[in-house]
């Protein structure tokens, strides 16, 4: 995955060459000096500064009180915690995979080239740019009875729609439609890794079974599950992280009744309507752990799904 | 003779498959372009149209004086908000790709003690989520008494952003040493080098990131929406969160408010379209 850096030129190098290498490497330093900093400043310092904070009662104006483990122990006693543990997990476990089968349905689907194609992958593009708020907004106004298409849309089907927006026992599933949307870009990365499979394979598959899910199950899903599970573990780090939608559909209170109640929403609260940053910042702690344990999964496994990955190469 | 029997077998069925495929596709498409047209037509009825049943799947009339009634709103002021979304997203825009263009040539073209390390650094700052380092941030910014301004939101981005100076270094990396030596040689400076030899090479690349910048800040939510404290402050992502939770029920504002929130960003995509897929590209590697 890291590109292969320029080597060094080699040894035999005459006194005006070194005099070069010397300015390059003083101007190497110079030009990554901003970054640098901004790597101490704003990302290392920080971190740091968050697990420390988070051992303290802190409520940004006065002194922080040192208070230890306390804040982790009170993040275990309260339930908000759980509900949005379950919210987020839930969420996290039942959009992403349905979005990478549905992206990667829609990838099968563009990857043949038609007079229309680029205007699909335009239009399948589009909900990326659409602002969250906005999008959570608008869904909000599709959902309402009454007023959107889709309740009088699935009442044409003979179905009972839900009350979307206000029954605990569905309300997550809007802020899962709502995550659905936006599934170009992950569409076109696997477009990108249907592109790469050899033709040769692809037609050889052809001829040799007639049946198109045969192809499917043997060449190129084993072809592409690198780009799968790739995708998969980013994103379900990225929707621990999810905030916009939830609040917007769900308040500061995961309306109704804690059932849209996100993780990072329950950090904000804490952070900025309660001004308990000690407490907040334990939960930053926490969600670090997390995300930190994934990526490790992410690079332990590495080894089975790099192989498929670096053979084509 | 083979393929030929089978040409023959399929010539018929494959009309027929070619017609259900874009039925298929364009039934996608329209479920995808929903949203975005209740929007816009909801955006021109009024609020008691907007409930009407049965529900009309076109204003009747079109309401054009909803536009002028949103700009009139002293409650929601569009306009400057408008204006500080296009001045926050351009300022971040640049930062970023002057910031991200001097470290990603530095990492991708200079040999110096330590880069790989720094750039090792630099991957690690990718994996982490970016609330991990906001309180503290936070902290500080409101200790040099910048809250409430835009510093904490865009100074950062003339420092660099760790995703995009991995996306450009992949881009520096093709420029050729040669370019690069001969210039050495011919007595340049190292940032004459930077700015008149080796920049024009990326160009495409750094429209690449003006681009996503642009349209990330555009979207951006959480930061300012700590950081800023006033309406008239507000970029137009706050902007209309602040107005959609106090007036639930103005359906027809909020949705003329989304309209013109998301229209810039699709008007500029339309015409750079190569440019984001390019892009795309190398976010897949990621």
């Amino acid at each position: 995955m890291v590109a292969k850096l320029p080597l060094s030129a080699g040894d035999p190098r005459g006194p005006r060459r070194k005099r070069a290498g010397r300015s390059e490497a003083r101007a190497g330093v110079l030009f990554a000096l901003p970054w640098m900093t901004a790597l101490v400043v704003f990302t290392f310092i920080p971190l740091v500064l968050t697990f420390v904070i988070a051992q303290a009662k802190f409520q940004i104006v006065g002194p922080p009180k040192w208070i230890g483990w306390d804040n982790y122990e009170a993040m275990w006693k309260d339930s908000a915690i759980w509900a949005s543990v379950r919210v987020t997990a839930t969420y996290a476990l039942v959009s992403v995979p349905i979005k990478l089968v549905l992206a990667l349905g829609l990838a099968m689907l563009l990857n043949r080239a038609t007079a229309l194609s680029g205007f699909y992958r335009t239009i399948f593009y589009l909900p990326f740019l659409m602002p969250a708020v906005a999008g959570s907004i608008v869904f909000m106004l599709l959902l309402t009875p009454g007023a959107g298409p889709v309740n009088m849309i699935l009442g044409a089907f003979g179905l009972d729609p839900p009350d979307w927006l206000k029954d605990p026992h569905v309300a997550l599933w809007t802020l899962i439609m709502l995550s659905l949307w936006p599934l170009g870009v992950e569409t076109l990365v696997f477009l990108g890794g249907l592109q790469s499979i050899p033709k040769e394979i692809s037609e050889a598959a052809d001829l040799d079974s007639p049946r198109a899910w045969h192809k499917l199950v043997w060449i190129t899903l084993p072809m592409i599950t690198p780009v799968i599970l790739f995708n998969m573990v980013i994103g379900i780090i990225s929707s621990f992280q999810v905030f916009t939608q939830a609040l917007v559909i769900g308040g500061t209170t995961g309306a109704p009744a804690e059932s849209t109640l996100m993780y990072m929403v329950v950090l904000y609260r804490a952070a900025f309507r309660y001004f308990n940053v000690g407490y907040a910042a334990a939960m930053a702690t926490v969600l670090f752990v997390t995300v930190l344990l994934l990526t490790l999964l992410i690079f332990h496994t590495a080894k089975s799904w790099v192989y498929y990955e670096g053979e084509g190469r | 003779m083979t393929t030929d029997l089978i040409r023959r077998r399929t010539a018929p069925r494959h009309l027929v498959s070619s017609v259900i495929y874009h039925c298929v596709m364009l039934l996608f498409a329209a479920i995808f372009l929903l949203p975005f047209y209740w929007m816009v037509i909801s955006a021109f009825k009024s609020n008691i149209e907007i409930f009407s049943q049965p529900i009309a799947w076109f204003p009747d009339p079109i309401r054009w004086e909803n536009v002028s009634a949103l700009f009139a709103r002293t409650d929601f002021p569009f306009l400057r908000q408008f204006a500080n979304s296009v001045f926050y997203a351009g300022a971040v825009a640049f930062g970023t790709c002057f910031s991200c263009a001097l470290a990603a040539y530095s990492f991708a073209c200079l040999r110096w003690r330590g880069r790989n390390l720094v750039f090792a650094f630099t991957i690690c700052a990718l994996l982490i989520p970016p609330i991990v380092t906001f309180l503290p941030t936070y902290i500080g910014w409101s200790r040099l008494g910048l809250n409430g301004t835009y510093w904490p939101l865009i100074l950062p981005s003339f420092f660099g952003d760790a995703f995009y100076i991995f996306m450009l270094r992949q881009f520096f990396l093709s420029v050729p040493r040669e370019l690069m030596d001969a210039a050495r040689l011919d007595g340049a400076s190292e940032f004459r080098i930077w700015w008149q030899i080796v920049l024009p090479q990326v160009r495409v690349a750094l429209v690449i990131v003006a681009l996503f910048a642009i349209v990330y800040t555009w979207n951006e939510f959480f930061a300012p929406l700590i950081y800023l404290k006033t309406r008239e402050d507000f970029p137009l992502s706050v902007g209309l969160f602040t107005f959609r939770s106090q007036r639930a029920v103005e359906w027809s504002i909020s949705m003329m408010g989304a309209t013109f929130t998301a229209v810039p960003m699709v008007v500029l995509f339309l015409f750079t379209q190569r440019f984001f897929q390019q892009g795309l590209a190398t976010k897949g590697l990621k």
